[in-house]
């Protein structure tokens, strides 16, 4: 049975393999080639291109560690990376709720496509068009001071709480379309059970449809997770001064500063910490699910 | 336990009635049936006393207690779901524990109502599995289970076994009859199969573009139908139409058919009589004349089937066929194509007005 079985899932292997290839042919050609070239860069003294001399060192991995900074700045973008992650939860779940539980046909179809919006419209314009937004005397500012009675003050450019609000308003939409599909997928009839048994709304929630769309929320937080602890743009243009990140050093190295085989090296400590901070939390995240 | 007591509920969606006017008093304790087919108001009467939807208008108590604008988390009901709805991220135990535990009862407590629930369901030591662990039988009865634990005062059933294959379905008919007799819980079944709420119920409501067509004993209902639709939705029944007698019908060829049963009609107003096809003889046609009061038709059968236990014969008599169903004691069968004699009593004739 066993054999049988082995020989069945080889054959399958062989016959899957045409579909296979060109996914890993472009992984490979797009991917992993570029990346080993960088892997290769990261343990270099300079760039070969530039024509100088160059030796193989584990300087670039050394000066993370040398140099409080970049640690400072790697515990920043974690903490930016999560509380953008449980803002998007914060957002997002319930609009997914709304839209998987609540609306029906037409009116679904439209806030849908307000959620997807952001998704559509270029990243730059986005950002830029959120400075608007935010600057002193730009729109949020001008529009509460004609509302409120009393003057306030409303100037968040440059700020934490605006890359926050940035990053948020870009990923949320990952949060919102991981979530739609783990709920739309519970049967109502769950719901109704749930209360049939003496369950408030709450307690069916909490008890039932939170730990059966654990699987959406967790795909959904890894997808803005990962992306925010590496962001450099938002930071950059939203946060000013206040906005140099782990992302934001990187992007230096390799605009700025051309110190290429520094960023490769910080780049990979940056994929090793997340890659090590997924394979704690997967255990955790496996049984909640 | 209680009684449920629907008085003129009606609800609409947009502009189509899925309930009209429908009032059934549920005695304490009992098992009733609400059948009807698809579209006829019997899921949306449900769904009323559970407290899924609210009615239009109209009342609903449970015990004496006016529940119809109550949500379902605060009747006190079970329910058992078509699809069982069980929580896939739940143990069995913890599926049939959550009503009490969303109440807050003692773990202790929890642990042993769980038991004696699951026992009582004869599933007493699958408590660690996962219902998808489980045959479609077992989930039926955990949903049993998970409704009854929480000691409800009704017991609310959505075409229970709708999904189950026929075997396993008469064994949890007979299952949940006596489950429910042992708790001696009201309980309120929907279906739309005639056979299950015939076999199955102490009480039988029609339901039809919601309203309710007739209600009682199933005995009442199959023998004394007060329509044509209960007559031929509950049951087998061969209906003849023609002219009121008073006492029977005459048909348009001018035969009379008397009826025992069923209101008294004005003569000459249209009417029909229903008969049940194991209510009628059937024999070779000797031509000899007839000495009793019986009815009596004379036809031809196109068709005979047969099932073993017995046969059903199709005859053809005035461009209308008829069903007759004869047990099988080891007499002479007819053949197809032959003359044939149909006999009943008026007692087993149903008047019903036309409709």
């Amino acid at each position: 049975m066993a054999v049988q079985g082995a020989v069945a899932s080889r054959s399958g292997l062989r016959s899957a393999l045409p579909l296979l290839a060109p996914a890993y042919l472009w992984l490979t050609v797009a991917i992993f080639l570029p990346l080993s070239a960088m892997v290769f860069f990261s343990f270099m003294t300079d760039l070969p291109l530039s024509g100088k001399a160059w030796a193989f060192t584990l300087g670039n991995y050394a000066a993370f560690f040398s140099q409080s900074l970049y640690l400072t700045l790697l515990l920043a973008s974690l903490r930016l990376g999560l509380e953008v992650t449980l803002w998007c939860i914060v957002i997002g779940y319930p609009a997914a709720y709304v839209l998987a539980k609540v609306l029906k046909g037409r009116s679904r179809e439209a806030i849908f496509l307000l959620v997807i919006l952001p998704f559509w419209s270029n990243g730059l314009v986005r950002i830029f068009s959120w400075a608007m937004v935010l600057r002193e005397g730009g729109i949020l500012d001008t529009a509460l001071n004609a509302v409120l009675p009393f003057k306030i003050n409303i100037d968040l450019m440059y700020s934490y709480p605006a890359v926050i609000i940035g990053l948020v308003h870009s990923y949320v939409p990952y949060m919102v379309l991981t979530c739609y599909l783990t709920l739309q997928a519970i049967d109502d009839s769950l719901i109704e059970a749930g209360r049939s048994l003496g369950a408030t709304r709450l307690q069916v929630l909490k008890r039932v449809i939170i730990p059966l769309s654990m699987p959406g929320l967790v795909a959904g937080a890894a997808l803005i997770f990962v992306p925010v602890v590496g962001s450099f743009m938002e930071p950059r243009i939203l946060g000013g001064r206040t906005g140099t990140f782990y992302g934001t050093v990187i992007e230096d190295q390799f605009v700025a500063v051309f110190n290429w085989p520094l960023g490769a090296a910080l780049s990979f400590i940056l994929l090793a910490v997340v890659l090590v901070i997924l394979a704690i939390a997967s255990p955790v995240l496996r049984r909640a699910t | 336990m209680a009684g449920v007591q629907v008085s003129n509920v009606s609800r609409s969606f947009g502009a189509h009635k899925a309930l009209d006017d429908v009032s059934i008093d549920f005695a304490d304790g009992g098992f009733y049936a609400l059948l009807g087919p698809s579209g006829s108001g019997k899921t949306t009467l449900l769904r009323q006393i559970a407290g899924f939807d609210f009615p239009d208008s109209g009342r609903i108590s449970i015990g004496g207690e006016s529940v119809e604008r109550v949500p379902v988390e605060k009747r006190r009901i079970g329910m058992v779901f078509q699809n069982y709805a069980l929580f896939p991220n739940m143990s069995v135990a913890d599926n049939v524990a959550f009503g009490l535990s969303v109440r807050g009862e003692a773990k202790v407590v929890i642990a042993t109502e769980v038991q004696r629930a699951l026992d009582l369901v004869q599933l007493g030591t699958l408590g660690a599995r996962r219902p998808h662990q489980l045959s479609g039988g077992q989930r039926q009865r955990v949903a049993l289970a998970r409704a009854i634990v929480t000691k409800p005062r009704v017991l609310l059933l959505d075409e229970p076994l709708g999904a189950l294959d026929k075997a396993l379905r008469v064994d949890m008919q007979i299952e949940l009859k006596r489950i429910q007799r042992e708790i001696g819980i009201t309980t309120i079944f929907v279906t739309h199969d005639q056979e299950e709420a015939l076999t199955m119920s102490d009480r039988v409501g029609i339901l039809r573009d919601g309203r309710l067509v007739q209600e009682g004993p199933p005995e009442e209902i199959y023998d004394r139908p007060k329509t044509e639709f209960a007559a031929t939705f509950l049951g087998d029944a061969n209906i003849f139409r023609g002219d009121s007698t008073g006492n029977g019908i005459r048909l348009p060829d001018g035969t009379a058919i008397e009826a025992g049963a069923g209101p008294t009609l004005a003569a000459g107003a249209k009417a029909s009589c229903a008969v049940r096809p194991e209510r009628i003889g059937i024999a070779t046609d000797t031509g000899a004349p007839d000495t009793t009061n019986d009815n009596v038709l004379k036809g031809q059968v196109s068709k005979r089937i047969f099932a073993g236990n017995n046969s059903t014969y199709f005859v053809e008599r005035a461009g209308q066929t008829l069903k007759v169903i004869v047990q099988n004691t080891g007499a002479d069968r007819l053949a197809e194509g032959q003359e044939v004699v149909l006999r009943w009593s008026p007692e087993s004739t149903v008047l019903l007005p036309a409709g």
